[in-house]
């Protein structure tokens, strides 16, 4: 079954770039691409076109968004009982120390930065292919709960 | 971290909270052979492992651990108890804390994600495999992870 994982990406050359090492890392993957802040948040909640939405195994967050930021949405994330325990990645071009703190603070999961040469931008991807996709526990999938919410 | 006059972390603090006595050795070559900048901190229990987090009793001058890896089931106070110290503390929250353990029961794997585990690994019972993913934790937490910076709190 493949995983389900959602993008939160406002710029399209990185959308288009992430997808690609997702596909060249050879890993079966739903990617899903959220826009903004607010299209990230409809699409956990299942709001307006969302409303078939699955519930993603894990996310990847810009911080730097249009109209909610990625800071917002994290913290609706984690205060979020249910959406909570989905495992929330921070991929950012800001090395900022405050955005670092902050961003474990609201409680992220990890904190990538995201490379601009484009070689190294596929081995970050790689890394959380290998590390989160093949590694880690990712929280059970809670799809008789997923129904009921429906 | 430790951070040198030019500004480079020269010493990577690991807190392994563990009590399996072949496990901490296990642990400890497979940092060694990978990483010999790892400082590797080993509490026994859970409240050792607090202890050391708060700087209490002996562990007066511990550093702060870069990332700690949480077995659950511990002797005094148990893993989960310890992770929701951590993550209820406002200064030890943001310290990545990884679980690393034998169970793959659901409920483990989903109550660690509630109490806000940044994430859940299971012990391989395989030598080479668990060497692996010593090594694929130590790669993703300490070169490609930004943490928190911060030099040490004596």
């Amino acid at each position: 079954m493949p995983l389900e994982v959602l993008l939160v990406e406002d710029s399209p050359g990185d959308v288009r770039l992430t997808q690609e090492a997702f596909r060249k890392a050879g890993t079966r993957i739903n990617l899903h691409v959220a826009v903004d802040g607010i299209a990230a948040m409809d699409f956990l909640k299942r709001q307006g076109i969302h409303g078939h939405a699955p519930r993603p195994d894990f996310i990847l967050l810009d911080l730097n968004l249009p109209k909610m930021d990625g800071r917002e949405v994290l913290a609706s994330i984690k205060d979020d009982d249910d959406l909570k325990t989905i495992p929330t990645i921070i991929l950012t071009t800001s090395a900022d120390e405050g955005d670092i703190l902050k961003s474990y603070q609201l409680q992220a999961n990890c904190y990538l930065n995201k490379p601009v040469q484009l070689d190294e931008f596929e081995t970050v991807v790689k890394t959380i292919n290998v590390f989160w996709l093949t590694m880690a526990k990712l929280p059970p999938r809670l799809d008789s709960f997923r129904e009921r919410d429906r | 971290m430790t951070i040198n006059a030019s500004g480079e972390d020269v010493l990577k603090e690991v807190l392994l909270v563990e009590d399996s006595p072949g496990d901490v050795r296990l642990t400890r070559e497979a940092f060694r052979d990978f990483d010999q900048t790892v400082r590797l901190h080993v509490a026994m229990d859970g409240v050792d492992a607090i202890a050391f987090l708060r700087h209490e009793g002996h562990y007066a001058n511990a550093p702060r651990p870069d990332f700690i890896l949480l077995d659950l089931n511990l002797p005094k106070m148990d893993g989960r108890e310890v992770l929701a110290c951590i993550k209820k503390d406002e200064s030890l929250k943001t310290i990545p804390t990884i679980i690393l353990t034998t169970s793959d029961a659901e409920v483990d794997i989903a109550k660690s994600y509630q109490l806000q585990a940044n994430c859940y690994l299971i012990k391989p019972v395989q030598l080479d495999e668990f060497e692996n993913l010593i090594k694929s934790t130590s790669d993703f937490w300490l070169t490609k992870v930004k943490l928190k910076q911060q030099t040490q709190a004596r």
